[in-house]
């Protein structure tokens, strides 16, 4: 389906408000050419005929009238119009935001977050002008002049002929200057999509720039891709006025060639004063839809371009099946000849990966970084599903588990935690919405964060800045974790949980975690003394299991194993 | 609201004779469309009379010529006022990060980035409309009224006196009505739209802890919640701004209305000629087409003036920190720290208390405590990110206040302990720290961070595009190519913050004992929390070598 169809099926959705708007629309410019004969009547008989007021007056009141009712009806449309473009915007954004948490982190992980920004407010905002301006006119520009033509045709076939030959002309030269118009938006798009990725990409490295003494040099980038964006928009413009020239240049021909036309026959009598008016009144008018649609081509290619984009993603496939079964209270997971390839990449991050976690065990993750560890994770989370191989839950492929669920059931504390710049206790909340404040301070002291919270002048309603910028790296971590404490849930998996902390707080925390018996904990480690008590370990390097044991077992028969414990303890 | 307008006009200064000049060529370009269908109706009502062809051969002429003329002053217009506002535009973008680049980190800690964006892309966007339509259609509209009262003055002022009157209804009293009914709203819109871009920003990079933590759906409901509230502002608004349209169709009609009923006793009386008739009713549709923007621009106004708003409340931040002008000659790295009080904000506890620390060029130190205790805080301090409250912070026994940041951020390398990476190759993200490095010194940093055997190992080695926040990459990953790229620094000074947290055990070991040696005989402050750190670097040290690392602890208090 090409994207002027997809495109108009939304439009047909919205079939109400269309027609009323199309009717009204109709209704306009049938008032126009009233108002035209009314007027060339007016002047006729007060010019030629002499008449006195009292005998025009009644012409003019309806004149008048038809004013009101041509306000009116404009109005209208414009409303009808304008309606169904923010409808059409807002189903559309709801559509593409609920559609990026399908795709997750699979997809938004190989975009930049600035250019989908984009896509999702910017983009859609431009459909408003190809809905509510560029449709409306396209239907303009087929039946006004149209209309004309049926009132032109009987009063003065010469000029009709005039009307129906040039009136071509102009969707011809459309066509022609379009092509070129596309392409030049096309790169205008992508720039305004890359500007604002670029700029967000400094904008949030400032610091990191200031540090590396770059971030004066950015002014010279800022205004290089800053000035790259004018030229393309003047670009982009420059076709779209040398589009309205020619629209207008040739309307204005056309209506000299009819007032010269009208002229030479009115000085030899062939045409009536009256008719002749007529005609040079709506000339403009039957010209004038066909220009606008020139100059709101502009508008409506730019939303297209967007709509591309918007529809780009909408297209995508997601990698995650969203499943259908329940997910059971399981007593195994198993992993069978899992493996995982990054799009776009050719090394497996994970090859044939096998093992059984049961129940309630403790299993630890351990390996050099880029072994697979945060994949694996990633694919007991259903941000991917397994290439080939699968991961089976009581038997039946987790793929068929309804994703959502699945996901309630585990709390995860990611390596860099994203926390929301929002206060203390609404990072904390996200875990668990209605937790009452006294969860929250239990939480935090579990995860030994609180006496801190407590020293703030707001406690709990301080607000942590961006990513956490307030905090310290091992108090973010704490955060975090306090918000995966507040969660309840019977799996837990952590990515590194206590790498910036101290060994004090992070024995403490151990401490905690073994309070959490009963449940399953996944955990990544590099610091090997957390994982001696460990029920599984799985020794990762370069996407394959190396070896699987408890840590003692390990370490006398795993070479590998032995040389990451024996560094760790030069290190201890 | 006065000041931010006057604010808004200093701004274009500089284009301002460009931009008069737009204006002009739109007055031109509405005269010429009034002569064109002056004159046209002057033929035709001539023509009725039928005369000698000889008597309309000027009109047919002016005919032509105005017909050319209105389409080229529109282009011209077009051309010159889009040139001279997107200049502009591009111009006000380096303006606003030039003002808002020494802010960072203190005064935009509590910014998101987010917002950030939406004021450089978004309201400079916004301020198109300022210099497109706001600034030149008055002035046209004044122009063209001007030119309309002597022309129609020729014929009586009566005429000219209608038009007046209607004209200045429709280009003051209807964008007047639009503002008062849509009062309010633009600002809505500006506020709004930049809330649904941060959300949207937010829910993108918080994606993984959305979906992990069952949220998705709340935050979907929240975002579709602000965004119908956005939709509603917009509807209320287009459902009174289409409003103007039809209004100042409605007045040019009464316009025409009225003028025939004050022409038809001139002509009965033989005050005037009939033929004019027409030339006054096509002249007054043209004259309108110069009031017809009027309403819209005062509908942008106010947009504009939200959108600078928030521009200048960036911009006109107090700086932090006072840039000294003389860059003094610093001929010593020695750096000392005396007596030293820092807090974040009054009310919170302190979080450098009385501290006193003297590293002398060559030194190596680690700073070493628990999370919390104010380690990378120091950092800060000496980065003249904050100032200190109190006590004072030399280098080279000159007082960091006299020192400008550029100076310091040349002869410390510091790498913190949450890296930013840009999205870009692993080159690009390397060569900031040093643009000019040849691929030697590139490949012998990532030596250092032993980090170069893995970018090898990929398809597209230092090419490999690593993805935004470097995200393509494993945490390890990431940590130590930040850690190349600060290796690539050439500076006497380096600064470690947790260097090794991401790191498994051996790598750690390795990646240390990697980068002292390469720094040997600078001065070398690492921090971390791992209290062993300085051992394990005792032993990795050349055991010719004479350094050995001291150790500062922090406590809790």
């Amino acid at each position: 389906m090409n994207l002027d169809k997809k495109l108009l099926h939304y439009l047909l959705n919205k079939r109400r408000p269309f027609l009323v708007s199309i009717v009204l629309m109709l209704l306009t410019s049938a008032a126009i050419v009233w108002q035209a004969a009314l007027l060339s009547r007016i002047i006729n008989s007060v010019f030629l005929e002499k008449k006195d007021l009292a005998a025009i007056l009644p012409f003019l009141l309806l004149f008048l009238s038809l004013a009101i009712v041509r306000a009116v009806t404009l109005w209208g449309s414009k409303a009808a119009a304008n309606k169904i473009a923010e409808m059409v915007k807002n189903d559309l954004r709801i559509k593409l935001s609920t559609y990026l948490f399908r795709l997750g982190p699979a997809f938004t992980r190989t975009q930049q977050s600035g250019d989908l920004k984009n896509t999702l407010v910017a983009g859609v905002e431009s459909l408003d002008a190809y809905f509510s301006e560029y449709l409306p006119q396209l239907v303009m520009a087929l039946f006004i002049p149209l209309l004309i033509l049926i009132f032109v045709f009987p009063v003065d076939l010469l000029s009709g002929c005039v009307f129906l030959f040039t009136a071509p002309l102009i969707p011809f030269f459309m066509v022609l200057i379009g092509d070129i118009a596309q392409r030049r938006i096309k790169k205008q798009w992508t720039l305004l999509s890359r500007m604002s990725a670029h700029f967000l990409d400094v904008l949030q490295g400032l610091t990191t720039l200031k540090i590396l003494g770059r971030s004066t040099d950015q002014t010279s980038k800022i205004k290089s891709v800053a000035h790259e964006f004018r030229s393309t928009t003047m670009n982009v413009l420059r076709i779209a006025f040398l589009l309205a020239l020619v629209l207008e240049m040739l309307a204005s021909i056309s209506t000299a060639i009819i007032a010269v036309e009208i002229g030479l026959r009115l000085l030899y009598g062939r045409i009536v004063f009256e008719q002749a008016l007529f005609v040079l009144i709506v000339a403009p008018e039957f010209y004038q839809p066909l220009r606008q649609l020139g100059a709101r081509f502009h508008a409506g290619m730019q939303g297209f371009t967007a709509a591309k984009s918007i529809f780009n993603i909408l297209e995508t496939q997601p990698q995650v099946k969203a499943g259908f079964i329940k997910p059971p209270k399981f007593s195994q997971l198993h992993f069978q000849n899992v493996s995982y390839t990054y799009p776009g990449k050719q090394k497996q991050a994970l090859r044939d990966v096998n093992f059984t976690i049961a129940h309630g065990q403790h299993i630890a993750l351990v390996g050099r970084s880029g072994a697979g560890k945060t994949t694996l994770i990633s694919l007991l989370l259903r941000f991917f599903d397994p290439a080939s191989g699968s991961i089976l839950i009581d038997g039946s492929s987790l793929v068929d588990v309804d994703v959502d669920a699945w996901r309630q059931q585990i709390t995860w504390v990611p390596q860099h935690p994203f926390l929301f710049h929002q206060s203390i206790a609404d990072n904390l909340r996200l875990a668990r919405p209605q937790a009452t404040d006294a969860e929250l301070k239990s939480a935090a002291q579990r995860a030994h964060i609180h006496d801190l919270f407590a020293t703030l002048p707001n406690g709990y309603d301080t607000i942590i800045g961006e990513r956490g910028a307030r905090l310290s790296g091992g108090q973010a971590q704490r955060l975090a974790l306090a918000r995966a404490f507040l969660k309840e849930t019977s799996v837990i998996i952590l990515d590194e949980p206590t790498s910036y902390l101290d060994r004090e707080t992070e024995a403490l925390i151990q401490k905690t975690m073994t309070q959490l018996a009963a449940k399953t904990i996944i955990t990544i480690a590099h610091r090997l003394h957390t994982v001696q008590r460990a029920d599984k370990i799985i020794l990762l390097e370069q996407g394959e299991i190396v070896d699987v044991g408890q840590y003692q077992d390990l370490l006398a028969r795993c070479p590998l194993y032995a040389t990451l414990v024996h560094s760790q303890e030069i290190l201890a | 609201m006065k000041s931010t307008f006057v604010r808004l006009l200093k701004l274009a200064q500089p284009l301002k004779w460009s931009m008069l000049l737009a204006a002009f060529i739109g007055f031109l370009t509405i005269g010429s469309s009034v002569g064109l269908m002056m004159t046209s109706a002057y033929i035709i009502a001539k023509a009725a009379l039928q005369p000698t062809i000889a008597a309309l051969q000027v009109a047919i002429v002016g005919v032509r010529f105005f017909g050319m003329t209105r389409g080229i002053f529109r282009y011209l217009e077009r051309i010159v006022s889009h040139e001279v506002t997107f200049k502009l535009l591009a111009q006000l973008r380096v303006w606003f990060y030039t003002a808002i680049e020494p802010l960072a980190p203190a005064r935009l800690q509590l910014r998101k980035s987010g917002d950030l964006l939406s004021r450089i892309i978004s309201d400079i966007n916004t301020l198109e409309n300022f210099y497109l339509r706001v600034f030149a259609p008055p002035l046209v509209a004044l122009f063209v009224s001007i030119l309309v009262w002597f022309l129609f003055g020729m014929f009586s002022w009566v005429f000219s006196l209608i038009l007046l009157i209607f004209m200045l209804l429709a280009g003051l009293g209807v964008p007047m009505l639009t503002h008062v009914l849509c009062r309010g709203m633009g600002e809505k819109l500006v506020h709004l739209e930049s809330e649904l871009s941060i959300l949207a920003l937010d829910g993108l990079q918080g994606l993984p802890e959305l979906l992990a933590f069952g949220r998705a759906a709340d935050y979907l409901e929240h975002f579709a919640d602000l965004n119908s509230r956005f939709t509603r502002v917009q509807r209320a608004r287009s459902l009174y701004g289409a409003l103007h349209e039809s209004l100042i169709g409605l007045l040019m009609n009464a316009t025409i209305f009225t003028i025939f009923i004050a022409a038809v006793p001139f002509i009965r009386n033989g005050l005037m000629d009939g033929l004019y008739l027409a030339i006054l009713a096509l002249g007054s549709m043209a004259a309108f087409e110069a009031v017809l923007p009027l309403p819209a621009a005062a509908l942008h106004l106010e947009e504009s003036l939200t959108a600078a708003g928030r521009l200048f409340e960036l911009t006109d931040a107090a700086h932090p920190i006072k840039e000294p002008v003389r860059v003094p000659d610093i001929t010593s790295f020695d750096i000392s720290f005396k007596n030293v009080h820092f807090v974040y904000a009054p009310n919170e506890p302190p979080v450098v208390q009385d501290l006193n620390l003297d590293m002398p060029y060559g030194s190596k130190i680690a700073l070493l405590g628990p999370s919390g205790v104010g380690k990378t805080t120091i950092v800060h301090l000496l980065m003249r990110f904050w100032a200190p409250q109190s006590g004072e912070i030399t280098i080279g026994g000159i007082s960091l206040d006299r020192v400008p940041q550029h100076v310091l951020t040349d002869i410390i390398s510091y790498i913190p302990q949450n890296p930013y990476l840009f999205s870009g190759t692993i080159r690009d993200n390397l060569l900031l720290a040093k643009p000019d490095a040849n691929k030697d010194e590139m490949i012998l940093a990532c030596k250092g961070a032993i980090v170069h055997d893995f970018v090898l190992s990929l398809p597209e080695g230092y090419a490999t595009w690593i993805g935004e926040h470097g995200l393509r990459l494993s945490g390890g990953e990431r940590q130590r190519l930040a850690l190349a790229r600060g290796l690539l620094k050439d500076a006497p000074i380096y600064i470690f913050d947790e260097p090794t947290a991401n790191l498994d055990a051996e790598t750690a070991r390795d990646v240390l004992a990697s980068i002292i040696n390469m720094t040997d005989e600078r001065t070398i402050v690492i921090i971390s929390h791992e209290k062993s750190l300085v051992e394990q670097i005792n032993k990795s040290i050349n055991p010719e070598s004479s350094f050995r690392f001291i150790v500062r602890e922090f406590f809790r208090r």
